[in-house]
């Protein structure tokens, strides 16, 4: 190497690794301010106490309750919707249908389209819709469903979710070996019986990372909500799916923005943060450690 | 030749597409015992093998002429179930290609599909038909893919055996095996032959002269010739399959 390629060489390397340290230092600054402040606050109390004066004292109990069953209630609508639609595509359509064409059309534009548009169309659709739908024949008109609610916001939130979880679950359906598809039908298997038994248990891993990249996304967003079913203040937990509820992210949001007293409230919203930042971290760790054991079960052969 | 066809086709032909790849093959494989296919790579001879379970349904573009005859009974008849003739007729693949599941898993996947009775005995009656029972012991529940290749072969044919097949399709069982795992896997054809109606598709001559009872020789789609293995082999009917088979052997 001539001495120029290699000082060049040397101060590409120290360019790459400044720009690693530069990332490391501005999460580390970030988190560890919202740490710092936040942690004071945090106590039992805290975690488990509704909100009390407006918001300016109190507990987040009931944001994180309705945070949780958010997040669970999406990962039940949007997984199996996902799995369908990217099984029906990769497994049942033929490779040059338009109906698949299209469909995947569809799903890429979705995943494009900006996360308050998911909330307008939430409204429009599932709570003028649906939900007036279901209000007019089931109670005669009487509202119960056509007003937002956390069943509104989960499907949603779903919506938005649903391009990860079909894009993941295509991928792992890919991945499985053309060679387990033809032992299957050359053992007598139907096509229901090849994909239950043979693919999906190889795809799950790959299934279950969309679920958790879906998780992930979910937990954080609070747009595709603020107008299907997150409330300001509610002092009671939901108790059933047509209740409105609280959402860490939008208690943020109105904790930041909304207070009767910014100065008092600070403090609550630093360790509001920190809680969504956990909660959020521990939301992913649950699900990965749920695909680590399925993975598990499966390697061992049962 | 023998009376009692187990196979029999009659003017087959199949197309990919455009492409016209069996030329109205007529030939009648008898009741157990093993029947070769050889021919140059290209020939036909996987194609051939796979309109017998009809596995070729799977491609996209083809398209069968003709017919096949299981037990004097057309299997492209519309009625037909095609689950049910791929558990009369199985298939063992190139390549050892167990699921990445438990030995027993892979053994019990036919007989759970098909809902048959008695897996556990199934299970290990299959096993034991390949040897395998003995040799693994009660390592039963060792991942598949943890066994050497020729095992694997073998757990392949378990697998299959599991759901009481009548007739073995092989494309080339061996081509991925050394020498000593290929004789076992012979070994085992042979001890399954007069169970079972066995055709092994082979680039191997030696092979096909060893194991097989009966020889078919195809060319770009055609069937040249087919007859007693020893006949095909000394004195052959076409000169082409002459000029091949000395050729291999050369
Ligand atoms: N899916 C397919 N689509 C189009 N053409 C095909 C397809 N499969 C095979 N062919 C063609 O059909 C002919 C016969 O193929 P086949 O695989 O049956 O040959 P083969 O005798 O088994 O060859 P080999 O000894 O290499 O395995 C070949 O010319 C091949 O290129
Ligand atoms: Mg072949």
């Amino acid at each position: 190497m001539t001495h120029r390629a290699r000082w060049a060489a040397t101060s590409f390397t120290s360019l790459t690794a400044l720009a690693c340290l530069i990332i490391v230092a501005v999460v580390a600054i970030i988190l560890g301010n919202i740490a710092i402040h936040g942690v004071d606050r945090l106590g039992l109390d805290f975690l488990t106490r509704s909100p009390e004066h407006g918001v300016t004292q109190g507990g987040i109990f009931p944001a994180i309750f309705g945070t949780v069953a958010l997040v669970i209630l999406m990962t039940i609508a949007v997984i199996p919707l996902g799995v369908a639609t990217a099984v029906y595509m990769h497994e049942y359509a033929a490779k040059d249908s338009p109906l698949v064409w299209l469909v995947r059309l569809a799903i890429q534009n979705l995943a494009g389209v900006p996360a308050i548009v998911f909330g307008l169309f939430g409204v429009g659709f599932f709570i003028q819709f649906v939900g007036h739908g279901i209000d007019n024949i089931l109670y005669g008109g009487e509202l119960h469903y056509g007003k937002p609610a956390i069943l509104w916001a989960s499907l949603t939130m779903a919506l938005l979710t649903l391009p990860t979880v079909v894009v993941a679950t295509e991928e792992a359906l890919r991945a499985v070996p053309q060679s387990y598809r033809e032992v299957a039908y050359s053992l007598g298997a139907t096509r229901w019986q090849m994909i239950r038994k043979v693919v999906l248990p190889q795809a799950v891993s790959g299934i279950l990372t969309g679920g958790i990249l879906a998780v992930s996304r979910g937990a954080g967003e609070v747009a595709p909500i603020l107008f299907t079913g997150a409330a300001y203040l509610l002092p009671h937990l939901p108790t059933r799916l047509s209740d409105q509820f609280m959402e860490l992210g939008y208690h943020v949001y109105v904790l930041a923005t909304q207070s009767p007293d910014v100065e008092a409230t600070k403090p609550i919203l630093y360790s509001t943060v920190l809680v969504l930042l956990v909660l959020t971290f521990a939301l992913n760790f649950t699900a990965v450690m749920i695909r680590s054991r399925i993975r598990r079960r499966l390697r061992e052969g049962r | 030749m023998p009376t009692a066809a187990k196979i029999e086709t009659k003017d087959l032909h199949l197309w990919y597409r455009t492409f016209h790849a069996l030329k109205g093959i007529h030939l009648a494989i008898p009741s157990r015992g093993i029947t070769a296919i050889i021919g140059p790579s290209g020939c036909g001879k996987s194609t051939l093998l796979r309109t017998f379970n009809r596995m070729n349904d799977l491609i996209p573009g083809a398209r069968v002429g003709g017919d096949v005859l299981l037990d004097g009974a057309s299997i492209y008849r519309d009625a037909l179930s095609l689950t049910q003739l791929r558990k009369r007729v199985g298939m063992v693949f190139q390549r050892p290609n167990p699921f990445p599941l438990s030995v027993y898993e892979n053994v019990a996947y036919g007989p759970k599909i098909h809902g048959m009775n008695d897996l556990h005995g199934r299970v290990r009656r299959s096993l034991e038909q390949t040897g395998l029972w003995s040799e693994l012991g009660d390592r039963w529940h060792v991942s598949a893919l943890s066994l050497p290749p020729e095992q694997q072969q073998r757990l392949c044919i378990s697998r299959l055996l599991a759901v009481e097949p009548e007739v073995l399709l092989m494309d080339e069982p061996c081509s991925a095996l050394d020498p000593i795992a290929t004789a076992r896997i012979e070994e085992l054809m042979i001890a399954l032959k007069s169970t079972y109606t066995i055709v092994i598709v082979t680039h191997n001559m030696q092979q096909a002269a060893r194991v097989s009872d009966y020889a078919a020789y195809m060319l770009l789609g055609e069937l040249v010739e087919f007859a007693e293995t020893d006949k095909v082999f000394t004195q052959p009917a076409d000169s082409r399959t002459e000029e091949y088979i000395s050729g291999r052997f050369g």
